[in-house]
């Protein structure tokens, strides 16, 4: 079998700080990886790499195309990384707002990445943005709405659904729980674990929260200070932790 | 004709706009960046439409100016007097006598000729700019010809109005290519855009030229179940009776009485001195005001 993402020895340096270095790995179709560690350690930096928003200094990021099978996304032409990037790519962000078109409706928004690969058909752009609209549990009456008047998590969902309409194959997600209050990230949670399994997405979380891999993600890379200091099954690594750091992380937690 | 080199501008900066006309109709509806100069007007007032001009102005040229199709409004008397004073061209209000056409916001009625050449003022160059604040990202979905946030434009028209809502500066894709503001010319005017004449495009604030060589394609931008329809009033003209041209409404007392005319004047007086006569209009007579 192929891996969808074969990532080999990327690392971006900030001047003389590092960013990230030494980061291979390889991502099979339908399998979630989750990347967790402090602030500060290289996570954003290495997801960002993988996404094609910032140029590593060194190393290749090959993806599966459907048409010429594993090509650099480094190397290849600007065109076609953001053609990928609208079509079988999707980036969630943190912000919702990053992510968002704040002064579009919610219906054009979702509606974007269709128009943006040459729908023309207003019927079933809105067809198909009121269908995803209900899959992330935004009632049908607020398509006309912009997302300022959504909730927090609201707005996450909607992003969520902009970026699934084109029924990508694989998303990056940087801490897409972030900032949301308990309540609302379980179900968000809940919510992209039904989509990963049902559209059978293959997705790599960026993340703090160990909560939100312990649920999402198969396997699991722990950072620090630019370098990847464990990796393993999700399970595997959480129960038994070998490196200092990744004990240290897991001990941290908070328990109710 | 000595205070002034001829035109208002120097030669080299003639020269430098000329560059750019030529680049702009080289590759039609790309914009093309020039080093605007101040004038003596505010922008906003045709500052980029005034320096095309003078950049295409020819001693043996006749120039007219439009301002919302109209000949004797404040903006068209003005230019009309700058050039007049600067470069000493002949002027006139007829659209088939002139050569150059300066215009604010109208396309004359009457098809333009070969031999004509049209300068559009133009407020904000760039159709993407109100939904993608960056000009870097702008121009590399320009150079990589990502358009489709133009249809969420569309999109949200509809959405909120049932209908595309959008009734000036309708954008328009040239020759398959280049998305483009036409400039602030009402829907009705975007089919008139496959013409004969060379279309020039100045704005002045942005530092912007682009062009329309004669008789190139372009196509307004619409959804396959909204399709696009250059829309006017559904009436008449009440001066001259005309039923085919763009109308001005205007409220003529404070008991809702109200008049449709041709926003074109030069077309309406021509069809008011061939003896059509609107539904509240007087036969023509020369010299009545």
């Amino acid at each position: 079998m192929t891996p969808l993402l074969q990532v080999s020895n990327i690392a971006k340096f900030y001047g003389h700080r590092i960013g990230c270095t030494d980061v291979s790995f390889d991502l099979y179709p339908g399998e979630v990886m989750g990347i967790v560690g402090e602030s500060g350690s290289g996570k954003s930096t290495l997801l960002n790499c993988l996404a094609g928003h910032l140029t590593p200094d060194t190393g290749a990021v090959r993806f599966d195309t459907r048409t010429d099978g594993l090509r650099d996304t480094v190397t290849m032409s600007e065109p076609e990384r953001r053609m990928l990037s609208r079509t079988d790519w999707a980036f969630v962000h943190q912000h919702a707002r990053d992510g968002l078109r704040m002064n579009v409706s919610a219906g054009g928004n979702v509606g974007e990445r269709l128009m943006a690969v040459g729908a023309r058909h207003y019927g079933d752009i809105r067809a198909t943005a009121t269908d995803w609209l209900g899959r992330v549990e935004i009632s049908e009456d607020r398509i006309d709405d912009r997302p300022t008047a959504f909730s927090g998590g609201m707005q996450q969902r909607l992003q969520i659904a902009r970026n699934l309409v084109t029924g990508p194959r694989l998303v990056f997600m940087d801490e897409p729980t972030g900032g949301l209050d308990v309540s609302v990230q379980a179900r968000l949670l809940d919510l992209l674990r039904g989509l990963v399994r049902e559209m059978n997405l293959s997705a790599i979380i960026v993340t703090h929260d160990l909560a939100v891999v312990r649920l999402l993600a198969d396997r699991l890379m722990v950072m620090k200070d630019g370098h990847v200091v464990e990796t393993g099954l999700t399970d595997q690594v959480l129960d038994d932790p070998q490196h200092g750091y990744t004990q240290l992380l897991v001990s941290s937690v908070l328990q109710v | 004709m000595t205070d002034y080199n001829f035109a208002y501008l120097d030669e080299q900066t003639k020269r430098m706009i000329r560059r750019a006309i030529l680049k702009g109709l080289a590759i039609p509806g790309y914009q093309v960046p020039f080093a605007s100069r101040e004038m003596p007007m505010p922008y906003g007032w045709g500052t980029g439409g005034v320096q095309v001009s003078a950049a295409v102005l020819t001693p043996d040229d006749v120039f007219k100016v439009i301002d919302q199709g109209a000949d004797d409004t404040t903006n068209a008397v003005s230019i009309r007097r700058f050039f007049q004073k600067t470069a000493g061209v002949a002027v006139t209000e007829a659209t088939t006598e002139a050569s150059v056409i300066q215009t604010r916001h109208r396309i004359p009625e009457e098809a333009l000729r070969e031999d004509q050449i049209i300068v559009y003022q133009v407020p904000i160059p760039e159709p993407l700019r109100f939904l993608e604040p960056s000009e870097v990202e702008t121009r590399k979905m320009h150079s990589l010809e990502e358009y489709g946030l133009m249809h969420v434009k569309l999109y949200e028209d509809i959405s909120q109005h049932g209908a595309i809502a959008t009734s000036y500066a309708y954008p328009v894709k040239v020759e398959g290519r280049y998305v483009m503001d036409p400039s602030p010319i009402p829907k009705f005017d975007n089919p008139k855009l496959e013409m004969a004449g060379i279309q020039l495009f100045g704005a002045g604030r942005e530092q912007r030229i682009y062009a329309l060589p004669p008789y190139t394609k372009v196509v307004s931008l619409d959804f396959d179940d909204f399709p696009f329809e250059a829309t006017k009033a559904d009436h008449a003209c009440d001066l001259c009776g005309a039923d085919d041209s763009y109308l001005d409404e205007l409220i003529v007392d404070d008991a809702g009485g109200r008049m449709f005319m041709c926003s074109d004047t030069d077309y309406c007086g021509k069809r008011r001195k061939d003896g059509h006569v609107g539904a509240q209009g007087v036969p023509y007579q020369e010299d009545a005001a």
